[in-house]
């Protein structure tokens, strides 16, 4: 397959089509829009089906409606919109459903700002719905990333009977960068048992929350997402191996801080980047092996610096943990720098 | 006449005695059933006393979030239009919460059939005001009698929609035998009009909630006869090849 | 020749089947079904096996069956 340069919601919405979803429905809202403008041509390109809702809570209920019928299925929404989401969300982990959806994070709560942000994390990350549930969230960092992220997306919602959650931003989904596209694959909706299809000569379905008819339901889940957190950690390291000092940062940020560890390592300072893929489950993993670090940074566009939460979690907080957080203004690899030396001369504060 | 409960009806139901469910439930059965698509048809439940349906209901069902069965079932049939799909609501679902998702189904004259069971109160939740209770009705939330100055008048959703662009609306009621049948008509008429890709086909059922109503069955039907159906006319609002002509 | 069957068990005594009875065959005597009500009962020399009483009845008490001869 040849590259190609594709804006990120574009690619991201190329690779939902080839990785054999025939239904989307949606709302308009920025940055997201352009997954939902290029859907609604290239879906009925491909037989597939395309509604532009009334609201983000009609959205998510067709797309519940859809991933039942055994179909793979996906919205897109940013901000305000993604809060909407959430009712739907629930009962489609309640009712073990896969689906994917995509949030393009914005800055702000309310409503906001268009401009990127990765102010969202909690929600997406810890849930945004009611009830015992886990979305599986994976942050991609390039526009091909994104695009293979939606493919493997689809695939683990499916291995798990899970929501998936592809949490892009603004930047990433608005830049253009060369991508791969994944190969065009079909989709058998029969190929479930559980899918709504009419009960035909067997017993009737019903798709409703597991814990109706599922025995021991609390040890079930809970073993559920355990196993999830035990095999679906992802992660990518750089330069970590001798880093006193860890920059932990995801998305369009990690790529800030990666240029962070070539200026600092050029100034001599042991310096590294963890970059969590899967968000859910964390990379507990990663920050376990680490041998020689002395301190981690959090990077990320929230003013609370929701991630830190998890960081100090993960290293069970045997390190310290530092923080550079705020998105009203974009960092520059010379600001993490800038906190790297503050840390190393004991002038930051510790977030806990 | 031979007579026998429809399979799709396979365990007794767990509504309230007297309560109008039931037999709704079993005409929506019997319809399938002589339509000979029972076993090809799914079902997108609403939240409320409607949520007791598909434990006692032999068809695929999905149970709907509150409010959104239209959306849900607008999902399932765009993905498989070869399949009868229809939501099963009560009034509370289908006109407060989820009177968007109802509407706008209607207006994108979705292929799906919808059963809305017009009790005049929220039933499982205990009898509040509902967007159908009757001016000066009386209920857990309208102690007094609901009043029409504060809340509005009561909502006669047909009314609403019978001017969009869809395939079949009626509205019936089951306080005798007679009603019962033409009810069952409606069905029969909603269904066969979806699977003619006619569009959006709606039936308003005016049924009894004798629990919340704190009534006799037998006075709950008069009650209907008496007051309901004076505000709720009865009849078909919308016919079939009326508007796709 | 049809008769009817009622299945007692289904019976929430709600008496929609005695009001719509053009026959007044279907009456409540008193005797409770295990589901704790008082269920309805037939006689057969006044009953037409109009099928009424299955059309309104909201709990598949009622069944038209052919008669064995």
């Amino acid at each position: 397959m040849e590259k190609q340069l594709m804006k990120g919601n574009e690619a991201i919405a190329e690779a939902v089509v080839r990785a054999g979803c025939k239904f989307f429905a949606g709302y308009p809202i920025t940055p997201q829009s352009e997954i939902l403008e290029y859907l609604s041509w290239r879906l009925p390109e491909v037989g597939g089906n395309f509604v532009q809702s009334e609201s983000e809570l009609a959205g998510i209920s067709m797309v519940y409606g859809a991933a039942a019928a055994g179909f793979r299925a996906m919205t897109s929404s940013s901000g305000p919109g993604y809060s909407l989401l959430q009712e739907g969300i629930s009962y489609i982990a309640s009712a073990e459903l896969p689906c994917l959806i995509i949030n393009v994070m914005r800055y702000g709560s309310g409503l906001g700002d268009i401009f990127v942000g990765q102010s969202d994390y909690w929600q997406a990350v810890k849930n945004g719905g009611h009830g015992d549930y886990r979305s599986i969230v994976y942050a991609p960092a390039s526009v091909k990333e994104a695009s293979d992220l939606v493919v493997f997306g689809f695939d683990k919602a499916e291995e798990y009977r899970n929501p998936v959650t592809l949490l892009s931003d603004a930047s990433i989904s608005q830049m253009m960068e060369p991508v791969e596209l994944p190969e065009m694959q079909e989709h058998n909706p029969d190929k479930f048992e559980w899918s709504l299809k009419g009960k035909g000569e067997g017993k009737a379905r019903s798709i409703t929350s597991v814990m109706y008819f599922q025995e021991d339901y609390d040890n079930y889940i809970a073993a559920k997402y355990k196993n999830i957190e035990k095999n679906e950690q992802l992660w990518e390291e750089i330069e970590t191996e001798d880093a006193e000092i860890i920059l932990v940062s995801y998305g369009i940020t990690s790529r800030i801080c990666n240029e962070a560890v070539e200026l600092a390592r050029e100034e001599g300072i042991k310096v590294g980047l963890l970059r969590p893929i899967s968000l859910y489950p964390y990379p507990v993993r990663a920050f376990q092996k680490q041998k020689n670090v002395k301190a981690y940074i959090s990077v990320e566009m929230t003013a609370l610096a929701q991630m830190a939460e998890d960081v100090a979690l993960a290293c069970k907080m045997k390190q310290p943990v530092y923080s550079l957080a705020g998105g009203m203004e974009i960092f520059e690899a010379s600001d993490v720098c800038n906190k790297i030396k503050e840390v190393i001369d004991g002038k930051a504060k510790e977030v806990f | 006449m031979l007579k026998k409960k429809p399979a799709a009806c396979f365990v007794d139901n767990k509504y309230c005695p007297g309560c109008g469910h039931g037999i709704i439930n079993r005409l929506v059965a019997e319809v399938l059933e002589e339509m000979g698509i029972y076993e090809e048809s799914i079902g997108a439940i609403a939240v409320g006393c409607a949520s007791l349906m598909p434990e006692t209901f032999a068809v695929d069902c999905i149970q709907a979030q509150h409010g959104r069965a239209a959306a849900v079932a607008a999902g399932i049939k765009r993905c498989r239009p070869d399949k009868t799909v229809f939501t099963y609501q009560g009034d509370g679902d289908a006109l407060a919460i989820g009177f968007s998702e109802t509407m706008y189904s209607a207006i994108r004259n979705e292929n799906i059939t919808v059963i809305f069971v017009n009790n005049s109160n929220f039933g499982m939740t205990g009898g509040q005001m509902a967007p159908t209770t009757l001016e000066n009705q009386k209920t857990t939330t309208t102690p007094r009698g609901r009043n029409i100055a504060e809340t509005g008048d009561p909502l006669n959703v047909i009314n609403m929609m019978k001017d969009l662009n869809t395939a079949y609306i009626a509205r019936g009621s089951l306080t005798n035998n007679a009603n019962i049948m033409k009810t069952k008509k409606y069905i029969r008429n909603a269904f066969e009009a979806q699977q003619n890709s006619e569009g959006f086909s709606f039936i308003e059922i005016l049924s009894p909630c004798t629990t919340n109503w704190k009534m006799d069955p037998i006075k709950a039907m008069e009650h209907i006869e008496k007051n309901v159906t004076p505000v709720y006319e009865l009849g078909v609002f919308v016919e079939r090849g009326e508007k796709n002509a | 020749m049809e008769k009817l069957i009622i299945h007692k068990e289904s019976c929430k005594s709600c008496r929609y089947c005695i009001e719509n009875c053009p026959k007044g065959a279907l009456y409540i005597k008193g005797d409770i079904n295990e589901k704790g009500y008082p269920y309805v009962s037939v006689d057969h020399e006044k009953c037409t096996t109009c099928g009424i009483c299955y059309n309104v009845c909201p709990d598949y008490v009622f069944e038209i069956q052919e008669r064995e001869v």
